[in-house]
């Protein structure tokens, strides 16, 4: 086990998991507390467009999955802002549209045949260091937001009519939570995949709010529970021999069974 | 007495429904008003017209001499159903701190003047113990008077409610009022509400909505009153206090008058049972 730690790759997936987790607990809060897991899903298909563009047009795979999602994150804020009529069956559109021009764009790719499932189910083994700076960048960006911004986000995702009352730019933090819900999706990918990215954003929050009496804390609490489960899920990945993504997801969801086992023994 | 709400001829519509139909209300510095009416009257659309949260499609709405939007900073509103999203991890002083949302500071947390201020505006609903407890933990009684205490630290000259009571058992409901009460001592209140028999013994304005406006003066108690068949508009404020009524000079002198409004009453009933 510990000389695999000696591997540039290795090392590179640890930081990457425990970057991911920490972003997924604090944007995973904000999803779950708004309500937009379905949001969520639907950028995180949509993002695969972005693949596939950059695939075509030959330009990083990052980039084009972060644009497509962003796209796709003030589109759905435009739509739930102006429209919420039908919300859900313009966010079922979006969540298939993008995958569709992924795949048709991929198609249209000469000689190049991308690995669809390492996008699908993540391929945390393969983060380069340029990865690992995105995700740097992402998890020191979403802290000053938060920060910074921590009771005008607090205000819009507990009560926005309030907030909007009081003078605050509730448009402007709606769409700026589910952007950067957007990006943080993108660097999950890497680690779970599109498909499996939902679990991660929501398993530890679950979790985490059940234990925590502020949106602060429950931010805090997701992102050590995150962690655990990427790093206990990598080793059994490592292991076992099994895929990365969904290895981190199967052992959430025991962590989330054991916790649902034991919190209702003890009442 | 100064006015602090100023509205006439409002008219309000969704696409070709109309809500509200030319509208006349005035509210003075220190009234109790209700307003009460049936379920898809207009009383919440018109609570929102007063904060600025809808545009009128006609008419003229005026709140502390200026449009209602550039007085929120003045407004306290409580909205209706504070029973949603209880799971939502955040302390009741959390909540309380929201009044001071945009007051200009950056960086996580809230500073010392304003949490004395939300400690204060607590104490004030008598809710300071439960300062640290989840929101989600309280009754639906202890979180509205939360709420109050929320509109409460922003120092508004106007408290506006939106159904304070709904889903709260009976006694959470009489503590909400009397609460309402001691408000009302410095600040002007205007409660949404359909608990008829409750808000009477503390309001002393009723406004009745349903698309049109009728206004009733029940500040004097003792002085009940009734239609005395002259009126078109009849509801049940008069049927409440005809029922308390020990009769009126003008109309136990004159028996003729009291066939008059009892058509009158008939009239209305039937007319009501048409429109539903």
């Amino acid at each position: 086990m510990f000389e695999a730690l000696s591997y540039t790759f290795i090392q590179n997936a640890l930081i990457a998991g425990v970057l991911v987790s920490l972003a997924t607990g604090i944007i995973g809060s904000l999803v779950v507390v708004n309500r937009m897991v379905f949001l969520a899903g639907g950028m995180a298909h949509a993002s695969y467009g972005g693949i596939g563009l950059a695939v075509y047009l030959g330009f990083p795979i990052f980039l084009g999955a972060s644009l497509f999602a962003v796209a796709s994150a003030l589109l759905i804020a435009y739509l739930t802002l102006h429209d919420r009529h039908r919300i859900d069956t313009f966010i079922g559109l979006i969540w298939a549209v993008g995958m569709a021009i992924g795949v048709i764009l991929i198609d249209l790719t000469p000689g190049y045949n991308v690995d669809l499932m390492s996008y699908l189910f993540g391929s945390i083994l393969a983060v380069s260091s340029g990865d690992l700076w995105f995700m740097g960048g992402l998890l020191t960006a979403i802290i000053l937001v938060v920060s910074i911004w921590y009771r005008d986000i607090l205000a819009v995702s507990y009560d926005s009519e309030y907030a909007l009352l009081r003078g605050v730019n509730v448009k402007f933090f709606y769409s700026l939570i589910l952007v950067l819900s957007a990006l943080t999706v993108v660097m999950a990918i890497k680690v779970v995949g599109l498909i499996l990215v939902i679990a991660m954003l929501t398993i530890p929050v679950y979790i985490a709010e059940r234990l925590s009496n502020s949106l602060a804390t429950m931010m805090a609490i997701s992102g050590v529970i995150a962690t655990l489960f990427t790093l206990t899920g990598l080793w059994f990945s490592y292991t076992y021999d099994l895929t990365s993504g969904a290895s981190i997801i199967i052992v959430s969801a025991c962590g989330l069974g054991l916790f649902l086992l034991f919190s209702t023994k003890r009442k | 007495m100064k006015k602090v709400a100023y509205i006439q001829n409002l008219s309000f519509a969704y696409d070709s429904q109309t809500i509200l139909d030319s509208i006349d209300l005035t509210i003075e510095q220190g009234d109790f008003l209700a307003i009460i009416g049936p379920n898809g009257g207009g009383k919440s659309t018109l609570l929102k017209l007063m904060l600025g949260l809808k545009e009128p499609r006609a008419g003229n709405i005026e709140i502390l001499g200026g449009k209602p939007s550039s007085k929120r900073q003045f407004l306290g509103y409580v909205p209706q159903n504070t029973n949603v999203n209880i799971d939502f991890p955040i302390k009741t002083i959390e909540v309380v701190l929201m009044g001071h949302v945009n007051d200009k500071r950056l960086l996580f947390g809230y500073g010392k003047d304003e949490t004395s201020c939300a400690m204060g505006a607590l104490k004030e609903v008598g809710m300071q113990e439960y300062a640290n407890r989840k929101i989600g933990d309280l009754s639906g009684g202890q979180r509205q008077r939360v709420m109050i205490a929320r509109a409460l630290c922003a120092h508004p000259k106007i408290l506006l409610l939106d159904e304070p009571t709904a889903n709260i058992d009976a006694q959470g409901q009489k503590e909400v009022y009397d609460l309402l009460k001691k408000l009302n001592e410095h600040i002007t209140i205007i409660v949404v509400s359909h608990d008829i028999s409750v808000i009477l013994e503390y309001a002393d304005k009723v406004a009745h909505i349903n698309k049109i406006l009728s206004f009733h003066d029940i500040s004097n108690k003792d002085d009940r009153f009734h239609t005395h068949g002259k009126e078109e508009h009849f509801c049940e404020v008069e049927l409440l206090q005809m029922l308390g009524s020990k009769g009126c000079k003008e109309c136990t002198s004159t028996s003729s008058a009291q066939d008059a409004s009892k058509n009158s009453i008939e009239g209305n009933v039937t007319k009501s049972d048409n429109n539903v």
